[in-house]
């Protein structure tokens, strides 16, 4: 159970407020409503780049990293397909450096050209050491547009391609900040060793201040049913074969999320899950084999993916893995096995309590579900999925015209 | 008006308390630490054992015999294991290091008398099935595969080897090493190295009297001392004396770069001071290596340093990939910037910022009472106890520009410097 308590700004920022006074730290979580799906498919990775270009100097404060460190803070951010997420934790005493340095930057940027040439680079390199200088480092560079055909989730965070970021103008940068960072887009938790009185006066000091912005209305176009089966060969330089197949699933927020995130936990969580001991262990099909759901907020992946032995061929392999889910649309689970999940979906999110940070994020992504207590809800809806529902969404979501499947074959 | 252009006043971080442990001996000769504190209902508990001595014809053996401890005892196959751990929600690891190797139990309180007995078994009455070895062996063959392509890896398993030679640190296994490994093996490794008088079990987290009783009756009792008490010492490291390696991949977008040096451990009285050297040069965001060469030059998306402490001496070092045609350029700057550590004192406000980013760094580690637990690990296994971590925040808040200098002389020789390219140059 995570406590906390939440305010609203005249300008529409929300402040969710965690008190723990188990520990001697803060936390400052600000997690913006904006993600690679909103970008504008002539400059993907933009968001991402954006979020580099936040720790390049706002408005009043030359230099964001430096007087962060002189208070003992640190500090990083993640972009994903739907949200951008910066936090900071720091010894509680030197909380108001923080509210200093994010409303400032919250305020305006310093929009530095020099800031831009640098990290547009940076982020080549993060390109290239990330997606294309590894082993199977682009495969969602190609899996994303495979299943996505009119979504933006049809690219990654990181663009579709490097000359994408190499075209970005300090014109859009203003632009994509005027558009996406004001306070109406924002949520903010504060955790830890403080109290909401504090919070509240920090807040209104810091933030209040800061103009409400205009209020970006997202008008995406949905991703259609798919009804066709899909399927790409890749010969590349990787050392062994490998197998993708992935599957429009439902978004985040759909009730029946719950019961296909369980199905991937039986598949393939811990040395337990079904692929792990048929595949693995007894058959001997894979090297390894993995079943996980990408949470996305509109319409997901579900992903399923194995390395086959040597002297297994792909035909072998994909249908060792589509036996699999075979079983999940004729039989129901039985009753221990759909217990043994749960039970590890409860325990894991007692033991996410054990992190401050933890705990602040998920409030925040909670509150953009909808409402930060949901996250202490959360396990409910997990303990009331049945065997009938799992059978039921396996077969929805395991069809052949459902799935995508991406095949790498390692260069001879 | 709210002033925006100036800092609000801070607080420097006074000090730090740490969590110390009780302490008690079971009358197999286990020890135990426990480390009591936090409101959830669970705990985290680590069996840690001391690795045996390396033997070079047969490296692979810690490993294995670590890896494989869940695959089966006499008493349960490899898949009741994961099901009696999964169906209580616990969570069951095996790690090993250089010096040490864990099985680690993270269980909620109230399942500790189903978990707990699963963990004895496996301490207990590992058989290494020959067939669980024969797919361990084949799936490590393939993940060694897949690992060999990422040019980081290469030229850290370059810069271990040759820094540390025939020792587990240097140890680079390829795909024919794991011929080594035989089930007689396994067995004989596993009952000198997984008993009683070479085990510290260290239990962190919300700890009642009860949760102590049923430690204490399950590993008390039933599990023995062998005659062969665990042969714990170590050879000699060796460094070679070839100070460069260039590993050409023609097509590489990126080069790894790895340089460094054999360099002192944590029980060394310079080791604070020298990790504050080290945070200046490479040791965090706002870093010399991080502005240089990624904020100023846009060479990498990341560049650091750091100091690996072993039991048998340790090593600085640098890491970073950038892209192929700046590699060299990039090692001239890494030059550049080491050779500034030796000739101009560190400014000022530059080293008061990176007294107070390590004490808070230090502050924000301790984030929960594993992190004590974790604390008191690093100093335990190196011999030496709490006084270390006064005695480090003394250093950081204290040591002085012209000290750092000459420590920077003393340690950081370029002669000595080994260098692994791996990609372009």
């Amino acid at each position: 159970m995570v406590k906390f308590n939440r305010f609203t700004l005249d300008n529409g920022l929300r402040v969710i407020v965690h008190e723990d006074n188990t520990t001697p730290m803060a936390v400052v979580n600000i997690l913006y409503d904006v993600g690679s799906r909103d970008e504008n498919p002539e400059q993907t990775g933009f968001a991402h780049l954006f979020e580099h270009l936040m720790f390049g100097g706002s408005v009043n404060i030359p230099n964001y990293d430096s007087p962060l460190q002189q208070v003992g803070g640190e500090n990083n951010a993640f972009t994903s397909n739907d949200i951008t997420n910066y936090y900071i934790t720091l010894p509680s005493a030197n909380l108001e450096t923080a509210f200093w340095l994010e409303s400032d930057r919250m305020l305006s940027l310093a929009f530095s050209k020099k800031s831009l040439e640098v990290q547009r680079a940076v982020v080549i390199e993060e390109f290239k050491q990330r997606y294309l200088n590894q082993p199977y480092g682009d495969v969602w560079l190609r899996l994303r547009p495979m299943v996505y055909k009119k979504h933006p989730y049809l690219w990654d965070t990181i663009g579709k391609n490097i000359e994408h970021i190499e075209n970005a103008k300090i014109e859009d940068v203003k632009a994509f900040f005027k558009k996406h960072y004001n306070p109406q887009n924002a949520i903010m938790v504060v955790g830890g060793d403080v109290k909401l009185e504090q919070v509240k006066e920090l807040a209104q000091k810091w933030f209040g201040p800061i103009p409400a912005g205009e209020k970006y209305t997202r008008d995406l176009p949905q991703e259609p049913e798919q009804h066709e089966e899909r399927r790409e060969i890749v010969t590349a330089k990787v050392p062994l074969n490998d197998v993708y197949i992935a599957l429009q699933m439902p978004g985040r927020r759909e009730q029946e999320f719950y019961a296909v995130e369980l199905m991937s936990d039986i598949l393939s969580r811990g040395n337990s899950s079904r692929m792990y001991r048929n595949l693995v262990k007894e058959k001997q099909l894979f090297s390894e084999v993995h079943a996980y759901v990408l949470g996305s907020l509109d319409k997901g992946m579900f992903v399923l993916e194995g390395k086959p032995t040597e002297g297994v061929t792909i035909e072998q392999a994909e249908a060792a893995l589509w036996d699999e889910v075979e079983l999940l649309k004729t039989q129901e689970v039985p009753a221990d096995e759909l217990t043994k999940v749960q039970n590890k979906t409860e325990s894991t999110m007692i033991f996410s309590e054990m992190s401050l940070l933890d705990k602040a994020m998920n409030l925040a992504y909670y509150e953009l579900l909808g409402d930060a207590d949901l996250l202490n809800n959360e396990i409910q809806k997990f303990l009331a999925v049945t065997p009938a529902q799992i059978k039921e969404e396996a077969n929805k979501l395991f069809r052949k015209d459902n799935s995508s499947t991406l095949i790498y074959l390692a260069e001879q | 008006m709210v002033d925006r252009k100036t800092a609000p006043d801070f607080k420097a971080i006074d000090n730090i308390n740490l969590i110390r442990p009780d302490q008690k001996k079971l009358a197999n000769g286990a020890e135990i630490f426990c480390f009591n504190s936090g409101d959830q209902e669970l705990v985290r508990i680590e069996w840690i054992f001391t690795n045996l001595h390396f033997d070079a014809a047969k490296p692979l053996l810690n490993m294995a015999v670590n890896t494989m401890l869940t695959d089966g005892t006499n008493t349960l196959t490899g898949a009741e294991i994961a099901d009696k751990i999964d169906f209580y929600g616990a969570f069951l690891q095996v790690d090993y290091g250089f010096e040490q190797s864990l099985v680690t139990l993270y269980s909620l309180t109230k399942h500790l008398d189903k978990t707990l007995p699963v963990v004895k078994d496996i301490l207990t009455n590992s058989i290494f099935p020959q067939k669980e070895l024969d797919t361990f062996i084949r799936n490590q063959q393939q993940k060694l595969q897949v690992s060999l392509q990422k040019n980081d890896v290469v030229a850290r398993r370059a810069f271990n080897k040759a820094l540390y030679g025939d020792t587990i640190y240097g140890l680079a296994p390829d795909l024919d090493t794991y011929k080594t490994l035989h089930r007689d093996d396994l067995l004989v490794h596993f009952k000198q190295m997984y008993q009683p008088l070479n085990c510290s079990i260290i239990i962190a987290g919300k700890i009642e009297q009860a949760t102590l009783d049923i430690l204490t009756a399950t590993f008390e009792s039933g599990w023995e001392n062998t005659t062969v008490a665990a042969d714990t010492t170590q050879p000699t490291v060796n460094h070679a004396t070839e100070h460069f390696y260039f590993v050409e991949k023609p097509d590489a977008l990126q080069s790894a770069i790895r340089m460094g040096l054999p360099f002192i451990n944590r029980e060394h009285p310079d080791f604070p001071a020298v990790q504050v050297l080290n945070t200046v040069l490479g040791g965090y965001f706002g870093s010399r290596l991080m502005n240089n060469i990624r904020e100023d030059k846009g060479y990498t998306y990341g560049i650091g340093s750091g100091i690996s402490s072993h039991k048998q001496g340790g090593a600085l070092f640098i890491a970073t990939e950038v892209g192929a045609d700046v590699c060299k350029a990039a090692t001239i700057e890494i030059e550049k910037e080491i050779t500034l550590l030796k000739t101009d004192l560190i400014p000022d406000e530059e080293l008061s910022l990176v007294r107070n980013y390590m004490l808070g760094s230090l502050l924000g580690s301790l984030e929960n009472v594993f992190s004590h637990a974790d604390k008191f690990k690093n100093l335990y296994f190196s011999g030496m106890d709490y006084e270390y971590y006064d005695r480090y925040t003394q250093v950081v808040k204290t040591v002085t520009a012209d000290e750092l200098l000459k420590l920077a002389n003393r340690y950081l020789d370029f002669d000595q410097f080994y260098k692994v390219i791996v990609g372009k140059y």
